[in-house]
């Protein structure tokens, strides 16, 4: 085999491994996301998140339109804020509408569902949405559940 | 006689050498001296240690006594860069060729060259040519090792070994294992580059006859020690019975047939019979 | 009794003193370093040789395994309906664990042995011993090159494994199963980051890169220079290296997604 035929298929061989990075970095784990599509910020307050977390999906009406970007615990209100990304193509989202924590199928990843308000008023950077619904406990249903039983 | 060759410049001097490996002694306390522009022969037994010798000659083995002087340096002593660079003036021919059979004859040849010195293309070319000529293969330039005769691995391996044009050229048991013609143009290129090349050269071997041919002096090694020595003419009139023995081949003497082991009758009986 | 005190405590030492001889053995290949990256040539050469001739072996199995991963990963995620999750169980299934060590062992078997055997048989016909003679350190001239080879080779299979895997999920998933090609990824995009999984997926191929390079090279340096030596040799470089591969990888795991 010629010297030269050897260094071309090497060259491949490392062009291929990296396209391999490549494809886990942008396409797998969706580093390309992060500088991709233009958005804004709103900020929610969840009672609890239960088992939400970064990056997962905002969507509304069951389509996607951003994702949470940051959650933090508000030291006085001991809230959980969530800092939410929506895309920049859904400017028009009323103010006053409404956050919810759900999961897909039962034990699915947990997703930030929003529902539309009626206002004309549209949501911007910075707002906040004051309507919020806490993720669903297993556990603290399950105890109500119980509790009523025993009445 | 002896102090008269005394005088001549040593090339490699070997004084009080032991060598233990696994527990076995296979020196102890050989002194050898190597005269330069001379071929000296070790001769001995197989077994008796003569191809370690040329690996402490080297720096492959280190000694566990004596002195081991080559080209003026003292090999056990050297550090690893002095070694690879006293390397750079010795030869070695191995008994198996030891050729590189990923690379063709050319690229053999070559390698030891393209190793240590940055020459333009060509120059390596030249070189290399010139050295196959002189083992008189230049026309087996483009075959690979798998392809050659056992003779022609050897003059290969050979051309390879000078090709750095060392100062002292080693030879393992060159003849062992060769038809009588390739035996005769190996003795006959062994003393011609000597002289043509002004090598020293050591030829370590048990064909006494190709030997006597061409050593200006011998070695005879047994038992880990040096049991003769002298020129060949000088050998061949030797009275010693050890020396007779090894020059007109009888298989028992003072060098035993039997490896030591308990008596035969002693092992089939497993010691009943005694 | 005492034999048998005697026999573990020589064994003990004979372990100890071949595992001081590699350790020193690859010290003096990392000094080589320089010399390798002087020559690329011969880089490249031993890139060949480990590299590209493993690819096929890579893809193929790569694909195989992506495909029976969301095959598998459906069939389980469907009882909790949750098969949508099935992207995001194949990608880390193969970008945390199977692409660095199903890589790793189908490298100690492909090109790792061939390496102990090359540098066994090398050593066996004298080649080694006559290129000391000339005064060119085999260690440098012949392991170095091929160590930093096997240590490239690695990491760059794994991540060409772990890729042409997550696609092969795709095509049992999305393509045969039907599951929403939008939900397979952005399910696998939400769980995997390049920190946590991709960042530590390439730690570990590199590590058994390291690894695979290492054994199988001083098991071939340090054969017994004969042809049962050889063939042992061999054998034992896979079987060490694929034991070295999966306990290391559970120590790993344990320090990295612990």
């Amino acid at each position: 085999m010629s010297q030269r035929l050897v260094e071309i298929w090497v060259g491949l061989f490392v062009a291929l491994g990296l396209a391999g990075f490549l494809v886990l970095a942008l396409q797998v784990s969706g580093l390309a996301e992060i500088r991709q599509q233009p958005g804004y910020q709103v900020a929610a307050s969840f009672d609890n998140i239960g088992g939400l977390r970064e990056r997962a999906p905002v969507s509304m009406a069951g389509v996607r339109v951003g994702k949470v970007e940051r959650i933090e615990l508000n030291p006085e209100s001991h809230q959980a804020e969530v800092i939410l990304r929506i895309d920049q193509r859904y400017d028009r989202i009323p103010v006053d509408t409404s956050a919810a924590i759900y999961t897909s199928g039962l034990l699915g990843e947990q997703y930030v569902g929003l529902e539309a308000g009626w206002e004309d008023e549209t949501l911007g950077s910075g707002d906040r949405i004051t309507q919020t619904q806490s993720a669903v406990v297993l556990e603290r249903l399950i105890g109500q559940f119980l509790t009523r039983m025993q009445d | 006689m002896e102090a008269a060759e005394n005088r001549d410049e040593m090339l490699a001097r070997v004084r009080g050498l032991c060598v233990r490996r696994g527990g076995r002694s296979i020196f102890d306390g050989v002194d050898l001296d190597i005269r330069r522009g001379q071929v000296t022969a070790i001769m001995g037994p197989s077994g008796t240690g003569k191809t370690t010798l040329l690996r402490v000659l080297g720096g492959q083995l280190r000694p566990q006594a004596g002195e081991v002087h080559v080209l003026g340096e003292a090999v056990p002593q050297l550090s690893r860069a002095e070694l690879y660079a006293l390397r750079r003036r010795m030869g070695v021919l191995f008994q198996s060729g030891a050729l590189f059979t990923h690379l063709s004859v050319f690229e053999n040849v070559a390698f030891p060259i393209r190793e240590h010195a940055r020459l333009p293309e060509p120059l390596v070319e030249t070189l290399v040519l010139l050295k196959l000529e002189a083992v008189g293969l230049r026309g087996a330039r483009d075959l690979m090792p798998a392809e050659l005769s056992g003779g022609m691995a050897r003059r290969v391996a050979l051309a390879r070994a000078i090709a750095l044009d060392p100062a002292l050229m080693m030879y393992d048991e060159p003849f062992a294992g060769q038809d009588p013609i390739t035996m005769g143009v190996l003795i006959d290129l062994i003393r011609r580059l000597n002289d043509a090349l002004g090598l020293t050269s050591v030829v370590v071997s048990h064909d006494v006859h190709e030997t006597f041919a061409i050593a200006d002096y011998v070695y005879v090694l047994a038992d880990g020690a040096v049991i003769a020595e002298g020129t060949p003419a000088q050998l061949n009139a030797s009275e010693a019975a050890s020396v007779r023995q090894f020059v007109d081949a009888r298989p028992d003497g003072p060098v035993p047939f039997h490896y030591p082991a308990r008596s035969l009758a002693d092992e089939l009986t497993g010691g009943r019979g005694s | 009794m005492i034999g048998a005190i005697q026999g573990l405590g020589r064994r003990t030492l004979d372990g100890l003193r071949g595992l001081g001889e590699a350790v020193l053995l690859m010290l003096r290949i990392l000094r080589a370093a320089p010399e390798v990256v002087r020559r690329p040539r011969l880089l490249i050469e031993q890139l060949y040789v480990v590299g590209v001739l493993s690819l096929v072996i890579i893809l193929v199995s790569a694909l195989f395994v992506g495909l029976v991963l969301g095959l598998q990963g459906y069939y389980t995620l469907v009882d909790f309906g949750a098969e949508d999750a099935v992207g995001t169980m194949v990608a880390l299934t193969l970008v945390r664990e199977l692409g660095p060590v199903v890589t790793a062992l189908l490298f100690a078997g492909r090109a790792g042995s061939s390496l102990t055997a090359e540098v066994g048989l090398m050593k066996a016909t004298e080649q080694l011993s006559s290129m000391e003679m000339m005064a060119v350190d085999p260690e440098r001239r012949i392991l170095a090159p091929r160590f930093f080879a096997a240590l490239l080779a690695v990491p760059l299979l794994a991540a060409i494994f772990s890729a042409v895997g997550v696609f092969g999920g795709y095509l049992v998933s999305v393509g045969m199963i039907g599951i929403d090609a939008g939900a397979y990824w952005s399910n696998m995009q939400n769980a995997v980051t390049v920190q946590d999984d991709i960042l530590n997926g390439a730690i570990k191929s590199v590590v058994f890169g390291f690894l695979a390079g290492w054994i199988a090279l001083h098991k071939g340096y340090m054969a017994t220079p004969t042809s049962s030596g050889v063939s042992r040799a061999t054998t034992m470089g896979v079987v060490h290296t694929s034991l070295a591969v999966l306990g290391l990888d559970f120590l790993l795991t344990a320090l990295m997604f612990g």
